[in-house]
């Protein structure tokens, strides 16, 4: 270990402020790149299981307009 | 032989699910070295002789230098085999290391600057070593730009990919600007073959946050890359199935 406490740590012999500037943009930046890269992998799923749902409900209603006009024109006949 | 051999990784299915494999493990190595690593660093390592104890930024400022570059000579690779081959997935490469070398450059200035300004005195100069670090920086933005600026993504990729690799001659010249013009910038400490410019209990604690850099980086090129084969192959039937299917794990 090289510094006694947890004061003479923090103070970095001085230079305090830079090593932690450094280490703390560091953190910050990296910790974006992952929660980005995280939600953009979440995102994508989300939006082709939404289109999927959205083409199942399409076809279904496109089903039911054609029994519907195929049953009016046998009842009209 | 070889296209053999790379035939399968050809196949976004199969890559996408090889990327899968290796992801957790890269992530948790990448957990360990840089825990142990950085620790080491901070506490354990010695301060210079002559820097004192901002000689600890050494230990983000030179893996995220080294890793920049690194990060840009494999998106450039990708992008060349994706204008010769008109690999699919080599676009989807590039567009997965892009961002990440953009945040490691952007690491490699700051750091480096917070280093600077103690040392030299300054926050910044206009030095070569310096000023094509910052050109590599609007180079990664460059290609991350063009990938968004197009809608057909084949265009987008033929386009980001040219200008991936006529940024390659930046590479050379940040290697060797330290060496080629007078510079504020200290030489290679690391690189340096055969006599090595470092003690061992400075080297080892290096290499140690080195290696995990790379596995992280590593770890995240394989979930940006998943991103962008499921983005380009929504409308495959292999996607389809995958998502229904873990919208239903979800589900239960």
């Amino acid at each position: 270990m090289q510094f006694d406490s947890i004061n003479e740590f923090l103070a970095m012999g001085g230079y305090g402020f830079y090593v932690w500037l450094s280490y703390g943009v560091s953190i910050v930046a990296l910790a974006l790149l992952v929660f980005s890269s995280l939600s953009e992998h979440k995102k994508i799923k989300q939006k082709i299981s939404q289109r999927q749902k959205r083409e199942i409900k399409l076809r279904q209603a496109a089903e039911l307009q054609k029994a519907q006009t195929s049953a009016d024109i046998s009842h009209n006949i | 032989m070889m296209w053999k051999w790379l035939h399968p990784y050809a196949n976004p299915e199969i890559s996408y699910h090889f990327s899968g494999k290796i992801l957790p493990w890269c992530a948790r190595l990448a957990f360990i070295f840089l825990s142990i690593g950085i620790t080491w660093a901070l506490l354990f390592a010695p301060a210079d002789y002559q820097q004192g104890d901002t000689f600890r930024i050494f230990y983000l400022h030179v893996p995220a230098a080294m890793l920049s570059m690194g990060i840009y000579l494999g998106m450039a690779i990708a992008a060349l085999s994706s204008l010769v081959w008109q690999l699919k997935l080599a676009d989807a490469s590039v567009a997965a290391m892009a961002p990440i070398g953009a945040t490691f450059t952007f690491i490699a200035l700051v750091t480096g600057a917070a280093w600077g300004k103690p040392m030299w005195g300054t926050w910044w100069i206009w030095d070569a070593r310096l000023t094509s670090e910052l050109i590599l920086l609007f180079l990664y933005l460059g290609v991350i730009a063009l990938h968004n600026a197009f809608e057909d993504k084949a265009l987008a990729g033929k386009a980001a990919g040219i200008l991936a690799l006529v940024g390659v001659i930046n590479l050379p010249i940040i290697k060797y600007s330290v060496e080629w013009w007078n510079t504020l910038h200290q030489g290679a400490t690391v690189s340096k073959l055969g006599k090595p410019s470092m003690s061992a209990d400075m080297f080892w604690p290096f290499l140690i946050c080195f290696i995990g850099f790379a596995f992280l980086v590593t770890a995240l090129i394989c979930l940006r890359f998943r991103t962008e084969v499921l983005n380009r192959n929504s409308m495959r039937p292999w996607v389809r199935e995958l998502v229904a299917d873990e919208e239903k794990a979800h589900a239960v």
